[in-house]
Formats: C-alpha cells, sequence, structure tokens
C-alpha cells in the first residue's frame, strides 16, 4: 500500500512530531515576549505546520489585541443595541447591520455618540490596533534578522485603509466620507461610490488596481502550480533552487521559456508576486484618494482625455434633458412624444427585432 | 457476469463501499436534476428584448415564469361606452343632491361611473362602502366619500396635466385600486431603527421591501418622492455634471444611496432594469439615456405633487386605522400604478371610456360613443 513517504502540498497525511520549536533565543527586555509553549494540532497539520505557538506577544501585540478586540466589540455591541439587544434579530440580520460614520453634518467635528460618535471611537482603536500590528510585523522581522518585505506589503494595504477611513475623509471636510462598518453597508458604500463619482471603471487608478489584483491571481497560479509541478524534483526547496539551480528550475524555466518566450527566474518571481499584490491597493487607494478631491465624475474625465467610446443615438433623437427645458416641471409645457416605444412589452413574447 | 460481480462484494465489509456509493448518489441525482431540467424547460428561463445601442448591455430581461403571473394580474376590466349627452340630459347635480365634483356629469354617466367606481374599489361592500343609504346619498358623514372625492380631483389632476407622464393610457380609479378598498401597493413614512443614529436608523435590514441584500435607505421613497419635498428638488441627481463640479444638492454617499435606492424602487415598480433608461456607463448623461427617462423625470414631478397635494392632505379625513405607523396617510409612489409593469395594465387605455376622469366637464367623442 502507500508508502510512509508519501507528501501531499495541501493535505499532508504524515505529520512528524518533536518537541516544539520555540524558536531563536533573542532579547526580549521588558515586552511580554514569548506566550505559551508550543502544542500540536493534528488538523493544522493537514493545511501547514502543526505546531500551535508560542506566539510573540509583545508590548506592541499587546497593544494592538486589546485595541482591535475593543474595536471589534463596540462594532458588534452598536449593532447589537441597532436591534434592541435582540441576539436572535442580531443573527438574522448581522449582514444588513452598520456602524455607520457621522451624517455629513458634523464635518471634521468629533460627532455625538449616536451619529457617529461610536464610528468615530471604534475607528480610533482600529486605527491604533492596525499600526501597531505593522509596527509588530517590522520588529518582528528585524529581531529574527530578516528583510522587512512583509511589513512594507502590509503597509501597502494599510495606505488603502488610511485613504479611505482618514486622509480622504479629512481632504473632503467630513468624517461622513468614510466606509461604514457591517457587510452590506460597505458593499452599499463601494457601488455607492462609483455612481456618484462618475463610474469608477473610468477611472485609470481602478483599473491599474484591478489590472494588479487579476494579475496577482494569475501571478500566484502560475507561479503556484509551476512549483508543484516540479515538487517531485525538489522545486518545492525554492530558496536552495534560488542559489543552486537545479533540474527543477532548469524544467520549470524551460516550461514557461517554451510555452510563451519568456520566464520569470526562481528568485524573481517572488518580486513579480510582491509588487502585483503590493501595487493592487497602492494604484487602488490613489484612485480613491482622487475621486471628489481632484476628479468629480470620471466617465467625463474619460470624455475630456478621448478614451469614453461613443455610441451611436438608439433613439429616433438623443434624449432632451427635461432640467434645461423652457417651464420644467410645467406638465403642460410639455408635448409628450408617447409614439417612442423602445420594444414590444415584455410579455409580447418574442424579443426585439431591433439589431441596431 | 453480475454474478460474479455478485461474489466478489465483501459483505463483511461494507463501509469500504461507502465512498464508491455516495458517488453513485451524487452523479444520480445530477444526472435526474438534469433530465428533469431538459423535459421541463429551465425554470429559469429569461426573455429578453433590446432597449439601447448594441453591446453596452441595454436589454430588458424577464423571467417567463414572471410574465404569465404578470399578465395575469395586470388586466383593465371591461368597460361600458359612455352616452353622449343628448339634448335635454339632466345633469347629476340637478338630480342628485351634494354632487360637489362630478356635477357637470349627465345623469346617465354619472351613474355609470359610480357603478364602475364600486366595481373598481369596493366591489364587495358596494354602494354603502362610501354611501349611508339609510341617511341618503347625498350623506357627508363617511370617510370614504370624501377621500373618493378627493381621489377623481386627484384623478383629473393626473389625466389632464400629466400628460407628459400618464398619456395616452391616463388612470383610472383601477389604475391603483385594482378591486381594492385599498390599493396594495401604498407607502407610509417608515419608522425610524432605535438606538442607531440618523444616519442608519432607515436602514434596510432583512426582510424589508427594498432590494434584499443591500442595506440601502428605507426611506428613499419619502425622501425624494414624499410630500415634503419641492415638486423640482433636483435632489436625485448625484452625479456632477462635469469631470471637476461639485454637485451641492445632495448630500455626500448618504445622498447617493437614497438615489440609488430610489432607482431599485423604480425599477422593482417597472420590472425592468437599469438600461431601460439609462446607459449604465453614464448614468446622468441624458443623450444616453432612452426616452424612458424623460417620462420617468415627469413622473418623479408628478408622483410629488399627488404626495403633496392629494394624498398626504387627506391625513385628516382618514380614521387611524388607515394611517401609517407614524400617523401620515397612505401616499402613491411608482408601484401603486405600475405593479410590476412598464406600462401600468401593459398600456390599456384607462380612460378612453371615461372623459369623466379627464376633466369635471367631460368632453365626448361622437363617433365612438354609444348613441342608443
Amino acid at each position: 500500500m502507500a508508502t510512509a513517504l508519501e507528501y501531499q502540498n495541501i493535505f499532508t497525511q504524515v505529520q512528524v512530531r518533536g518537541p516544539a520549536e520555540a524558536g531563536i533565543e533573542i532579547d526580549e527586555g521588558a515586552d511580554p515576549g514569548r506566550v505559551g509553549e508550543g502544542t500540536f494540532s493534528s488538523l493544522l497539520g493537514w493545511f501547514g505546520n502543526a505546531q500551535l505557538g508560542p506566539i510573540y506577544l509583545g508590548g506592541w501585540g499587546l497593544v494592538s489585541l486589546i485595541t482591535g478586540t475593543l474595536w471589534f466589540n463596540i462594532v458588534g455591541f452598536t449593532m447589537l443595541a441597532s436591534v434592541d439587544w435582540n441576539p436572535a434579530v442580531f443573527i438574522r440580520d448581522l449582514f444588513w447591520l452598520a456602524l455607520e460614520p457621522p451624517g455629513p453634518e458634523h464635518g471634521l467635528s468629533v460627532p455625538p455618540l449616536m451619529d457617529g460618535g461610536w464610528w468615530f471611537i471604534a475607528s480610533f482603536f482600529l486605527l491604533v490596533s492596525v499600526l501597531t500590528w505593522w509596527v509588530r510585523t517590522y520588529r518582528r522581522a528585524i529581531s529574527l534578522g530578516m528583510g522587512t518585505h512583509v511589513a512594507w506589503a502590509f503597509a501597502a494595504a494599510i495606505w488603502l485603509f488610511l485613504v479611505l477611513g482618514l486622509i480622504r475623509p479629512i481632504l473632503m471636510g467630513s468624517w461622513s466620507e468614510a466606509v461604514p462598518y457591517g457587510i452590506f453597508p460597505h458593499l452599499d458604500w463601494t457601488a455607492a461610490f462609483s455612481i456618484r463619482y462618475g463610474n469608477l471603471f473610468y477611472n485609470p487608478f481602478h483599473a491599474l488596481s484591478i489590472v494588479f489584483l487579476y494579475g496577482s491571481t494569475l501571478l500566484f497560479a502560475m507561479h503556484g502550480a509551476t512549483i508543484l509541478a516540479v515538487s517531485r524534483l525538489g522545486g518545492d526547496r525554492e530558496i536552495e533552487q534560488i542559489t543552486d539551480r537545479g533540474t527543477a528550475t532548469e524544467r520549470a524555466a524551460l516550461f514557461w521559456r517554451w510555452t510563451m518566450g519568456f520566464n520569470a527566474t526562481m528568485e524573481g518571481i517572488h518580486r513579480w508576486a510582491w509588487w502585483f499584490a503590493v501595487l493592487t491597493p497602492i494604484t487602488g487607494g490613489i484612485g480613491i484618494l482622487l475621486s471628489g478631491t481632484v476628479v468629480d465624475n470620471w466617465y467625463m474625465w474619460a470624455v475630456e482625455h478621448h478614451f469614453a467610446a461613443e455610441y451611436p443615438v438608439f433613439w429616433d433623437q438623443p434624449t432632451p434633458n427635461p432640467n434645461l427645458m423652457e417651464g420644467n416641471g410645467d406638465a403642460g409645457a410639455y408635448v409628450p412624444n408617447n409614439d417612442v416605444d423602445v420594444g414590444p412589452y415584455p410579455a409580447d413574447g418574442a424579443g426585439s427585432e431591433m439589431t441596431q | 457476469m453480475i454474478g460474479d460481480l455478485f461474489e466478489r462484494i465483501e459483505w463483511r465489509k461494507p463501509f469500504r463501499y461507502v465512498g464508491m456509493v455516495v458517488w453513485i448518489g451524487v452523479a444520480g441525482v445530477f444526472v435526474i436534476v438534469a433530465a428533469l431540467w431538459v423535459i421541463n424547460g429551465s425554470p429559469t428561463k429569461v426573455e429578453s428584448y433590446q432597449t439601447g445601442y448594441r453591446g453596452v448591455g441595454g436589454a430588458q430581461l424577464e423571467f417567463e415564469s414572471e410574465i404569465a403571473r404578470l399578465r395575469d394580474v395586470n388586466q383593465m376590466p371591461e368597460s361600458e361606452e359612455p352616452y353622449v349627452p343628448q339634448e335635454g340630459d339632466r345633469l347629476a347635480k340637478d338630480v342628485y343632491e351634494n354632487v360637489q365634483v362630478l356635477g357637470n356629469l349627465t345623469e346617465d354617466n354619472f351613474n355609470r361611473l359610480m357603478a364602475s367606481i364600486t366595481e373598481w374599489v369596493s366591489p364587495e361592500e358596494g354602494c354603502t362602502y362610501c354611501h349611508n343609504l339609510d341617511e341618503g346619498f347625498a350623506y357627508d358623514g363617511i370617510y370614504t366619500k370624501l377621500v373618493a372625492r378627493r381621489m377623481i380631483q386627484m384623478t383629473w389632476e393626473v389625466n389632464a396635466n400629466w400628460q407628459s407622464h400618464a398619456a395616452p393610457a391616463g388612470v383610472n380609479c383601477y389604475t391603483c385600486h385594482r378591486g381594492q378598498n385599498v390599493p396594495e401597493y401604498i407607502w407610509f413614512s417608515p419608522e425610524e431603527y432605535p438606538n442607531v443614529g440618523p444616519s442608519a436608523m432607515y436602514q434596510n435590514r432583512a426582510g424589508q421591501e427594498v432590494p434584499v441584500a443591500a442595506s440601502l435607505p428605507i426611506n428613499s421613497i419619502e425622501a425624494l418622492l414624499g410630500p415634503d419635498v419641492p415638486i423640482d428638488s433636483t435632489a436625485i441627481q448625484v452625479q456632477a455634471d462635469s469631470e471637476r463640479a461639485p454637485n451641492d444638492s445632495f448630500d455626500y454617499q448618504t445622498g447617493t444611496e437614497l438615489t440609488y435606492s430610489l432607482m431599485m424602487h423604480f425599477s422593482d415598480s417597472l420590472g425592468v432594469n437599469c438600461t431601460f433608461c439609462h446607459n449604465s456607463r453614464a448614468w446622468s448623461e441624458w443623450d444616453q439615456s432612452s426616452p424612458q427617462r424623460e417620462n420617468a423625470w415627469y413622473g418623479v414631478r408628478m408622483v410629488r405633487t399627488l404626495n403633496a397635494e392629494y394624498l398626504d392632505p387627506l391625513q385628516e379625513t382618514y380614521p387611524e386605522h388607515r394611517l401609517g405607523p407614524k400617523g401620515d396617510a397612505p401616499k402613491a409612489s411608482c408601484m401603486t400604478c405600475h405593479q410590476g409593469v412598464n406600462k401600468p395594465l401593459y398600456g390599456a387605455s384607462a380612460i378612453e371610456n371615461w372623459p369623466e376622469l379627464v376633466s369635471p366637464d367631460p368632453t365626448y367623442r361622437q363617433e365612438t360613443a354609444a348613441t342608443d
């Protein structure tokens, strides 16, 4: 039957157990430092390393966890309050519930507690939590003698977060510009944002962000697939293969060169992936930041810059803007053209014969 | 051969076959569903028709199942042709007492209209829904009669002054009432949710009428079509009309969400999608919009007028059980007439036989009217 050496990349069937690995000795100073001794979980072992902990808490981590928990609880309890503390309704309506920023009339002032005040407090804690977590990723990398690539990649995401909740609201002069907390509420915010600024698809930075986002998924799939495909030749030992190129790397490189003429290198593919991932929120953040501050209608901007396609008028004549007509709102002044009809009523069956 | 297979099954180790049985089951269910799908036709079959230039998504889609249902519920009932007034016909105001709005109708046409109103609005209760037979037909002590008077005036308003929106079909009582005392699709001022600030007190929750998978504001009809909105308010238009031109007429994101919610109401009410009126790449651009958008523009102003001048002021006339949770009168929105169809009752004329519902001094078309 199957050998004991069978190795699979997602569901690892064989888990080796030894004493928990605590990590290298470092000066933990007055920090809370490492917490726990490390335990093992078979479930975790299926997906990755079976060892859980010890976790390095540290002063920054402690602050981050406390403020993050405060944010989470403020959002949760204000939502619970909004359903009159009814847990059943809370669960039913959870995706609909929101903690909204204050109304526009409050500008950048500290809003009343029940009109965005809780949002303000929660957001402050979230800001502290995210920033201290960033410091933590930076400091842990330094103490392990690593580069700080993870911290800077995280910083790119924080940039978008800051643009949405802090920088752009300040430039627009109102906290009401910030994103609400809540599942559907933040989705509605996103849709309304695009509508309000004349279609974000015409925002070139939005376009760039999409390119990098989709590019990231493509690179992730290509790289992941390539390494899995050569792992039987030792290709999963990527770091060794970077400095001492083996047959796995040779074949992977050949595969792509034969397939599309060009191949990344074992080292360079990680830079490709890192930059694509990092540029997604960076360009996206720029696109958001420019909306309402520099450009109010992206479609109009696209027309101005000659890249919005023009389509022929589909109807007998262009529809006039009634706001500009003499005596608008005075219905008597208007002679309706009710002969205009765009197609059969839906119930009339067959689809339109218009093919223009 | 089957026997061979039978022999080879290891009966003592039944769990060995669990995986195989599960897969056979899954495949079987798949085959059955696929077969039913083919035999019965797709339950989600959609019909479409074109409403915009090709390639820009200008198409309306409807589920076939839904079309049949809409056809059933949106039929204009038959009605009698009017009696063309002859020399010597007596007018209702001379025949009956206390005829305040329909006095200039001939007796025959007046009775014809009364009979039809009964059919349209109170088929079960009959005349007594508005009239107290003991006190006589002239008696004004029943609120429904007072409301009916105002409703007739409102119908004149729509048919005479809002041809920009309602012509040529016009409206009659049935357009909204559909045989019910109170039209099915009316709205009241929504109640605020407790314990949330102004920015979330009207947000949609599960089970509300606004599109379910969104938390858009549920007060958009009141905020943009309600009786307190100036008739000419442009608050619905939230997009700046040039690349760099702040639009001051709306309040930030919340204003956009109100518009979004109202547009979903339009879409719902008319059974159409966004591209019925708009090229969705540029909502605000009139020269890329369909003529229907212009029609809707007048509709918006019409509904505001009806709510402000006719429906809301009836608040004091109604008994309490007809009022909303905040004590306001029932009001109209797009859905009140349209009821899921882009032209109410599929565009059947509501006034062909009812010049009395266009003007207090009706003009009758000789050639179409019954002469005997």
